[in-house]
């Protein structure tokens, strides 16, 4: 546990490099979560009060969705990663005395974590400037705080240990542009990255709410504009814990399996 | 031109070596297109219209959007190669061949994948315009030709600026990309909705809203002059800056070596 963890620090610090990068992003964010929220001002304002959510409900998850854009991100810049793959550079990373699926979460984790802590506070801070309608609110009590907190951690768990997944599947199918633009659209989309799932046409909601898509972003997102509250609020955690530990084991015996008879490619 | 034909088809069949990486990405491009239409679906459902504007309008104005982005990507998008060529000095030997630059490098990277976007965007338009309930005039479909010809060029201009960028940081600016794909996000809507001073935001410094939303009005019968047909040509006078920024930027580029 200790290697990885260190490999978690040295990756992020790798990450904290990038500073532009960084205040690029922020500014990204504010723009993007602004126009989206006036997006949403116009449809609230032509028909009212149709939607399953408030405005005010609406504005707090636009918000904190451009807050954690990152680190619920399925598919992120971990290059290492991609690059190892196609570039055969796993040859290394298998001698070395880590298991090669603890180093690759590691590193991911620590890849979107990095840009997360330099980017959240700041988009966060601009959220709370803008003027009132528009301004993002923190309505959760002391104990619902914590389970948000909870929840967000373990949907970045859920996506990372998804992203690995498509790693795993990337030493099969080689064709990574095309596997890397459907997984986006795909957990975009089923996350509620689109579009909140309470705005699903109900059957379709009814299945993608079981999907471990819904235990990513969406969970905590509806947790903090306080769509989820109460019990549900625990079965929500539960539901993403038991993704996080479904996902993580086929994660593993998936890389076990594979490395088996992983081809190297190059040399 | 027969060169870039040359280029082109090279291009082609280079990419159709790696044919299912090439038609994964073509899968993958239409699914995102979709995932973005179905985002506007659901939303319609609960809702009739959008500042007036009924779900069959604002899908005109989604795949007129879709349609311009992708064109304007599958030309331009190759000139995000730009940071790469720059590092690693091939962009030296561009500079010393007797052809126009953003020709060679819009030549070596014309990204075909995009037709999956396209494709669906061309679905949406032909549905979009059997649903619209309005009648369809000669001058209506020459207003539609030019609202996707020039909106392209608007966009292959964009991608053009966020790649001269690089002639100065030497580094891709992911900011830059709210202009090329926050511009496809939230040109999916008419751009009014988002308030008056962004529209004219979008007429006078960006002009998007000049082949989005203008001709939009005439076409849906909401202003009935005609003068908003050529609204569209206006916004090609965006090339002139953007084609100004990346001589400046050529102008100061310092090889990095080696």
């Amino acid at each position: 546990m200790k290697k990885y963890i260190f490999i978690f620090r040295l990756r992020f610090m790798n990450s904290l490099q990038y500073r532009t990068v960084v205040l690029g992003g922020v500014l990204k964010g504010f723009i993007w979560g602004f126009m989206e929220i006036l997006m949403y001002k116009a449809l609230y304002e032509s028909s009212g009060s149709v939607f399953s959510m408030s405005f005010s409900q609406m504005v707090s998850y636009v918000w904190i969705q451009q807050v954690f854009m990152v680190l619920f991100r399925v598919v992120f810049a971990d290059g290492e990663i991609y690059s190892s793959i196609a570039e055969g550079t796993i040859a290394y990373d298998l001698v070395r005395p880590v298991g090669l699926y603890g180093w690759w979460f590691s590193q991911s984790a620590a890849n979107r974590l990095a840009f997360t802590i330099l980017n959240c506070i700041p988009v966060f801070l601009l959220a709370l400037l803008v003027p009132e309608p528009y301004r993002i609110s923190w309505n959760l009590t002391v104990g619902q705080s914590i389970i948000f907190i909870l929840s967000v951690l373990l949907a970045f768990l859920v996506v990372v240990s998804f992203a690995m997944l498509m790693y795993i599947s990337l030493f099969y199918i080689i064709a990574q542009r095309g596997v890397r633009i459907i997984v986006t659209a795909l957990t975009t989309f089923l996350s509620g990255g689109v579009v909140p799932l309470p705005f699903f046409p109900d059957k379709i909601r009814a299945i993608a709410q079981l999907l471990p898509f819904a235990a990513m972003q969406n969970t905590p997102l509806q947790i903090f504009c306080g769509n989820i509250t109460g019990v549900n609020m625990i079965k929500a955690v539960a539901f993403q814990a038991f993704w996080f530990v479904t996902l993580f084991l086929i994660g593993k015996a998936a890389m076990a399996v594979s490395l088996k008879k992983v081809i190297v490619q190059g040399g | 031109m027969v060169l870039y034909m040359k280029y082109f088809l090279m291009q082609l069949k280079s990419q159709m070596q790696y044919k299912t990486s090439f038609f994964l990405a073509i899968i993958g491009q239409f699914l995102t297109a979709f995932t973005s239409f179905w985002g506007i679906s659901f939303i319609f459902n609960n809702v009739s219209s959008v500042d007036q504007f009924t779900y069959e309008e604002v899908l005109l104005c989604f795949a007129v959007v879709m349609m311009s982005f992708s064109i304007g990507e599958m030309f331009g998008g190759g000139l995000s190669v730009f940071p790469r060529l720059m590092r690693n000095g091939s962009f030296d030997r561009i500079l010393t061949r007797p052809r126009s630059i953003i020709f060679q490098v819009l030549a070596g990277n014309t990204d075909f994948a995009r037709i999956g976007l396209i494709v669906q965007a061309l679905v949406v338009l032909i549905y979009a315009v059997n649903k619209s309930r309005n009648s369809w005039t000669f001058l209506k479909i020459c207003t539609l030709i030019l609202m996707i010809g020039c909106g392209s060029i608007v966009f292959f201009c964009l991608f053009l600026i966020t790649a001269s960028c690089t002639f100065f940081t030497t580094q891709s600016l992911d900011f830059l990309n709210v202009f090329t794909y926050g511009a496809r996000q939230f040109g999916r809507y008419p751009f009014s909705i988002y308030g008056k001073d962004i529209l004219r935001f979008l007429t006078f410094v960006i002009p998007l809203a000049l082949f989005q939303y203008y001709p939009l009005l005439y076409i849906t019968d909401r202003n009935k002059s005609s003068y908003l047909v050529i609204f569209p040509v206006f916004s090609l006078l965006f090339i002139l800056p953007s084609y100004g920024f990346f001589r400046i930027g050529l102008r100061r580029y310092k090889s990095t070596g080696s």
